[in-house]
């Protein structure tokens, strides 16, 4: 049985399509991420995945239960942290606690080994008002309280927009960890960074899925030959890259460039367009310090490759 | 020509220095990046630049004019973009434009003018009349830029302007910062992408209020013995004791 199981759902917000269709499949105790910008439709899934929002059509079912149907059932096995901090900032951290596992007909003892590493770090000020806590510190109280009634499958919505790397790294270290307890995770996010943290994902952009797939097969399925490029001048580099008619596209990726190339020579000649040819044409425009290597796509070349 | 002057700026709330005995000087048209973990200090920091916030002691001049006394000076001279595009949705792109314009006194004539010049830089001179809530994120986030630079000033603050938006868009925003900075705009930017520090020409690192590192992104992969900024960022973050936690 798979988790969950998404056939063709749409949604449209009056003449807005938020999502245009979208079908997939998650397995049982795999970290399913769904990467892509602000605006693609993740959160309006993920609402219609926790039975907060009716899709306009399509189906979806979570753990065997139909998200229309089962509503009440669903609610009770899977937790939801949403993007936007939603817990009660009038209430002290432990009194937040209490509160969802008293929902759930749980108790804090009950479950205290599932949030036990991630409750501890914010134990120490658990008479503090949620209101008054850190970023860092919310996000923590806001998984533990998705996690206290144990659930089948946890919803996680944007967890490290606006996180440091720091912390984004350590958030991800807790998903692990709850990944080994058997706990299915769908996780969004915009990083593309955080994808090769994930057994599979979806990359999702403008309410459609562009590929699902493991983050090592969308990689290997990468079709263009990418270069990457540096001179002393990166600034002109980058315009004078894109004049050339074998440089296809030519992007920044921190400290380098990314070019895509095509190897095509007009006819006549034998052999390929290769990095003497694009070092010469360099040189010609008088750069100097110039490195030129093959290299292999990450997820963000491919996310820009199969959003073009 | 100077754009910050920051010398031993300090903030304290009560008894904790959120921001402790910094001093850094950033040039005309330089792309400066500020960077730090989520409690570092850096908004605090930023606030007090921009005028907003008065230091508890030390002292800072931005664009010309102390921080302290001339606040006022400083905010007509600087731009301000944060993640959240301070634009208004029930308004036309142009009306957008008009309204900053004349909020930081461009005379009416001129507007029109200016106008046209930020729409034709963005390529979106046939979007003049739509309502800025249904362009696409990637456009209002550079319309959102275009509205911070739009009375041409000496810097421009950028508080995570990336954030969220997809890999394409990431990038094109970078080449209009470029743009800005070759007409002498001087820009200060925040972010939590590690490849885009890569983009500027110097860089700090805040951690538990003071800055631990400042150099550019080159001599700081030297000094750090780093392959790339994520991992100067990493080893110097590590060693944060407040914060976030």
């Amino acid at each position: 049985m798979h988790a969950v199981k998404v056939h063709e759902i749409k949604r449209n917000y009056n003449k807005v399509e938020a999502l245009k269709g979208v079908s997939f499949e998650v397995r049982p105790g795999e970290i399913f991420g769904i990467i892509g910008p602000d605006g693609a439709g993740k959160t309006t899934l993920f609402r219609i995945l926790t039975t907060l929002l009716l899709a306009d059509s399509g189906t979806a079912i979570v753990d065997g239960n139909d998200v229309v149907k089962d509503f009440k059932e669903i609610r009770k096995k899977v937790g939801y942290m949403p993007g936007r901090f939603s817990l009660y900032q009038d209430l002290t951290v432990e009194e937040n606690l209490t509160i969802f596992a008293s929902i759930f007909k749980t108790t804090i003892e009950e479950n205290y080994h599932l949030i036990k590493d991630i409750y501890q770090q914010i134990e120490p000020f658990k008479n503090r008002r949620a209101g008054a806590l850190s970023g860092g510190m919310k996000q923590k109280l806001a998984l533990s309280c998705a996690l206290i009634h144990k659930p089948v499958i946890l919803f996680l919505d944007e967890p490290t927009t606006g996180v440091d790397p720091v912390s984004r790294k350590e958030f991800w270290e807790m998903l692990a960890n709850l990944k080994r307890e058997g706990i299915t995770i769908l996780v969004s996010t915009p990083y593309m960074d955080e994808a090769n943290l994930c057994d599979r994902i979806a990359l999702i952009r403008e309410g459609s899925f562009l590929k699902i797939d493991s983050p090592q097969n969308i990689v290997n399925q990468y079709s263009k030959r990418l270069w990457s490029v540096r001179s002393n001048d990166m600034s002109r580099l980058l315009k004078d890259l894109r004049t050339h008619k074998n440089i296809m596209t030519c992007f920044a990726f921190g400290d380098t460039h990314h070019v895509t190339v095509n190897q095509e020579k007009p006819s006549g000649e034998e052999d390929r367009f290769g990095f003497k040819d694009l070092k010469d044409f360099l040189e010609e425009k008088s750069h100097s310090e110039i490195e030129i290597t093959a290299i292999d796509a990450g997820i963000e070349d491919c996310f820009m490759e199969l959003a073009n | 020509m100077k754009v910050i002057e920051a010398e031993n700026l300090t903030k304290k709330f009560g008894q904790f220095v959120a921001v402790d005995n910094i001093s850094f000087q950033v040039e005309k048209g330089e792309i400066f990046g500020f960077l730090g973990a989520n409690g570092a200090g850096k908004t605090t920091a930023m606030r007090m630049l921009c005028g907003l916030s008065k230091p508890t002691s030390g002292q800072g001049k931005v664009a010309g004019f102390d921080i302290e006394q001339q606040p006022e000076k400083v905010k007509a001279n600087i731009g301000y973009m944060s993640q959240k595009f301070a634009l208004y949705e029930d308004l036309r792109v142009w009306e957008n434009l008009r309204l900053y314009g004349g909020i930081y006194g461009i005379p009416s004539r001129e507007i029109n003018e200016k106008i046209h010049a930020a729409l034709a830089q963005l390529g979106i001179e046939n979007e003049k009349d739509t309502m800025v809530k249904s362009l696409p994120l990637g456009w209002k986030q550079k319309l959102a830029f275009s509205t911070a630079i739009f009375h041409d000033p000496k810097i421009v603050f950028l508080d995570e302007p990336t954030g969220g938006v997809d890999p394409l868009a990431r990038r094109q925003f970078w080449e209009l910062i470029y743009e800005a900075a070759d007409r002498g705009i001087t820009v200060f930017v925040t972010t939590h992408y590690m490849d885009e520090a890569e983009y500027c020409n110097r860089v700090s690192v805040m951690v538990d209020g003071k800055i631990e590192a400042l150099d550019s992104p080159k001599n700081l992969k030297k000094q750090f013995d780093a392959k790339n900024m994520d991992q100067i960022f990493h080893q110097l973050a590590r060693k944060a004791t407040r914060g976030n936690n």
